[in-house]
């Protein structure tokens, strides 16, 4: 196939092509960052919780009194623990999707500012939340029944603590972290163990790096740790134990308010708290698909204005020896060089692009590989584009060369 | 001849439906999802109190100490007032109405028996309050100064919450109660809910939270009710506590009226000199010209309420559009260059060439209409979805006319402009040599 006559052709039609290429550039542009936007939100929605979601619900009241905690916890206890299926109940602060209870800046020297690890979630637990979390200990100890000791402001003053890997590595990195000390303040933590993943309430507030700084505080259930309650219950179980749970507070403990939007399964809190991703996700593949078509509908636009132009230089061609193929391959080749043009264009286009989007938004750099798998994409396109009206003009007989229109 | 032109148009977009049918398409998707995002972006950034927002100011002070660094966690202290700044603010009395102001959430119990207790939002605040803001009652009216000074326990509802407690509006007299007081109702407000609420601390959801009750902050204050906002402590409180007196705890929001340029000037003087006062005293160890005032809508800009997620959204939506109209200026070519024969045949009978390019602007006007209206259903139903999504902004995404009219202005002017080129192209054809070729 020759280059030549067809770039001839295309010098003819200069303001026309540079529209294509120019629609090819943008398409290819939008779609490596917007491409790389859906796999970065997705990255983020399938964050490691660390427990076992689909076997855990989480209960929340309020409306008391804290002189009332230790009643209410005695009563929500015994009484939710009765509900056939349930396999645990135990007092807890937080859990990963839920409300933020437990957030404070840590450091390695007592009572100061400086030196500082970072804001960190404190997950306070009472006995056998650990257990019915389903955490993994990677190293150290687990938590013995006098590790359990009261909250006195929203800690224990002196406690011995798991914390999560992620964590470990950022405060001591390249060390042991068992038997290390931190502070909150003038509260001392010291690590007893590390557990594998445990992310914090709402992991995306705090950068992609703090997801998981997170520590496990055993404590005694009273004061402050009082009024949420992690249930256990088999998975294909869990909708219908939470459900009478829930039933079961007004009868419980008549005086407290349930709180129904804190009251859920894990795996709905988890849901919840992906939920504008996800829109997002599906908003951005929504762009991406619409605009693929648009990008279609102007190349076939224009190769069929083409191909009715050149009937007459089609059928002198066909005339004097060229088969439909020749034709065929003239039309599809000349798609491709346009193509081409418009991805060398819109591959400058797609950095700047993701230049200005790691300005404005914490974005990371846009991988090389999506620039292949992107330009292969709009090749794809445009063949498939041309194709139709490309047959047309392959069907055009060799007989219009001999009349007038 | 324009009637004429708008015929002439009609006959050649009838001629081609289908890609009549593709252009108004592109063109209506790439308005509809523009229109959308601008909206909510419109919505956002609206002025809450239109009459008002000029004259109202927010006066910030920075008592934190120089050493305190508020790390990542993104909340600056400083936003907020301590309660013995906020007194001396208000005592000061420098604007026309001042008010010091925090959030809080309360269980309600309805006199109605028979009905479930219900969390209520509301405000601690002071008698200036509903002057400063313009709040419009219903019946009765706000509490005195003295009421504030004596720690009085009155309470003014929402109309909203007083049918809900009572089952009727008028309730001034009666008692109301909230967490563990009783309140005497003095005055019930009608509906009045700004968006954003800009009054409130930065921490809460401003789009979705309406006020239901009002009560005195020194009644918050004595009976150390919960506050809803950040309550955010520094420094060595071994004296004070965390307790809401504290002088290192900052937690309150001040408004100020201003009503002239030389007010505010004397305000702003009015605050670097009290900080300076308050540094050589010790308390303050930053410069005192740290002290700012910003307006409403300054400090609205400051606290960058639009998610990044909308901005994003925002930009897809306008590249969209830009992809959109290259297609729609690629088909557009097209379609007129098409045409060069009856195009020739007008140019030979006379028509000038402006008068072929007016006539194929009115074409490409007529594709932007039809593309404004659909794209004008295609933006209803976008912020249809918009306000089934989570986020508190959600129920405010309403389009009004202004936004109506730019829908159709953005559409026509987008087609137009998509238009020109072509139609450029298209009138400079040679008559002569089309003619010939035919």
């Amino acid at each position: 196939m020759q280059i030549r006559p067809i770039l001839a052709a295309l010098r003819r039609h200069r303001l026309a092509t540079l529209l294509i290429a120019m629609e090819v550039a943008l398409a290819c542009a939008v779609l490596c960052n917007a491409c790389f936007l859906v796999v970065q939100r997705w990255k983020l929605i399938q964050i490691h919780s660390g427990v076992d979601e689909s076997a855990l619900a989480v209960l929340t009241v309020n409306g008391f009194d804290p002189s009332q905690a230790a009643d209410v916890n005695a009563r929500m206890l015994t009484g939710l623990r009765s509900i056939p299926g349930m396999q645990s109940v135990t007092v807890i602060n937080q859990v990963p999707f839920g409300p933020q209870a437990g957030a404070a800046g840590v450091s390695h020297d007592p009572g100061s500012f400086k030196n500082t690890i970072g804001v960190v979630d404190f997950v306070l637990g009472g006995p056998g939340t650990y257990e019915a979390l389903g955490l993994k200990l990677v190293e150290g100890r687990l938590p013995q029944a006098d590790d359990y000791r009261p909250a006195t402001n929203f800690a224990p003053p002196d406690a011995q603590v798991l914390v999560s890997r992620a964590l470990a590595d950022h405060a001591w990195p390249g060390e042991s972290p068992l038997g290390k000390d931190f502070w909150c303040d003038k509260l001392h933590f010291r690590v007893m163990g590390v557990v594998d993943h445990l992310a914090r309430a709402h992991p995306h507030d705090w950068g992609t790096q703090a997801t998981e700084w997170t520590v496990f505080t055993p404590t005694l259930p009273g004061g402050s740790l009082a009024g949420t309650y992690l249930l256990r219950a088999n998975p294909h179980d869990l909708p219908r134990v939470l459900h009478e749970a829930r039933d079961a507070v007004a009868k419980i403990a008549p005086h407290v308010v349930l709180d129904q939007e804190n009251s859920q399964t894990i795996g709905d809190l988890r849901a919840d708290y992906f939920k504008s991703d996800r829109i997002m996700i599906d908003l951005l593949i929504g762009v991406i698909v619409t605009m693929l078509g648009v990008t279609a509908l102007g190349i076939v636009g224009l190769a069929s204005f083409w191909v009715q132009q050149r009937r007459r230089q089609i059928g002198i061609r066909r005339a004097i020896g060229a088969t439909r193929t020749d034709i065929l391959r003239y039309f599809q080749t000349e798609n491709f060089l346009i193509v081409t043009g418009g991805i060398v264009l819109g591959m400058a286009l797609a950095y700047a692009l993701n230049l200005l989007l790691m300005q404005h938004y914490e974005l990371p750099r846009l991988p090389v590989y999506y620039l292949p798998i992107g330009a292969l994409v709009l090749w794809g396109l445009g063949q498939l584009a041309v194709l139709g009206p490309a047959l047309r003009a392959a069907a055009v007989p060799p007989v219009v060369a001999t009349r007038s229109v | 001849m324009f009637a004429y032109y708008m015929d002439l148009a009609l006959r050649s977009l009838k001629r081609n439906p289908v890609l009549t049918a593709l252009m108004v398409l592109a063109i209506g998707l790439g308005i509809g999802a523009s229109m959308t995002m601008i909206t909510v972006l419109h919505v956002m950034t609206n002025d809450p109190l239109p009459e008002r927002s000029t004259h109202l100011y927010t006066p910030h002070l920075d008592p934190l100490p120089l050493d305190y660094s508020h790390g990542g966690s993104g909340i600056d202290p400083s936003d907020n007032l301590t309660w013995p700044d906020a007194m001396s603010l208000l005592r000061a009395h420098r604007g026309v109405h001042q008010a010091a102001m925090a959030g809080g959430t309360l269980l309600a119990l309805p006199v109605q028996s028979g009905l479930q207790a219900l969390y209520a939002a509301g405000r601690y605040t002071t008698a200036d309050f509903f002057a400063l803001f313009g709040v419009p009652f219903e019946y009765g009216a706000g509490w005195s100064a003295a009421d504030d000074t004596a720690g009085a326990r009155v309470v003014v509802l929402s109309d909203e919450l007083a049918r809900k407690l009572f089952g009727r509006a008028d309730v001034v007299g009666r008692t109301a109660r909230l967490g563990e007081l009783d309140y005497r109702v003095v005055g019930v407000v009608t509906r009045w809910d700004p968006a954003p609420q800009f009054y409130a601390d930065s921490t809460g959801s401003q789009f979705s939270d309406i006020d239901t009750f009002f009560l005195p902050l020194s009644v918050a204050v004595n009976e150390d009710l919960p506050v809803s906002g950040n309550e955010s402590g520094w420094g060595d409180d071994e004296k004070t506590g965390s307790s809401k007196r504290g002088a290192a705890m900052s937690w309150l929001q001040f408004w100020v009226q201003l009503d002239t340029p030389a007010q505010v000037a004397d305000y702003r003087q009015y605050l670097i000199n009290y900080s300076a006062q308050q540094k050589a005293l010790g308390r303050f160890q930053r410069p005192p010209t740290n002290a700012t005032l910003f307006g409403l809508m300054d400090w609205l800009a400051h606290q960058n309420l639009v998610p990044n997620d909308v901005h994003l959204q925002l930009w897809l939506a306008l590249g969209f559009l830009f992809v959109c109209m290259v297609n729609i200026v690629a088909l557009l070519l097209a379609k007129f260059l098409r045409r060069s024969g009856e195009i020739s045949v007008r140019r030979a009978l006379g028509a000038r060439r402006r008068d072929i390019f007016v006539q194929l602007g009115v074409e490409s006007a007529l594709i932007g209409v039809a593309g404004g209206t659909l794209g004008l259903a295609i933006a209803q139903l976008g912020l249809w979805s918009v306000r089934h999504r989570p986020g508190d902004y959600a129920r405010i995404a309403q389009m009004d006319p202004s936004m109506l009219a730019g829908t159709f202005v953005l559409a026509v002017l987008a087609s137009v402009l998509a238009g020109l080129l072509p139609a450029w192209r298209a009138c400079r054809v040679a008559p002569a040599l089309q003619l010939k070729a035919s």
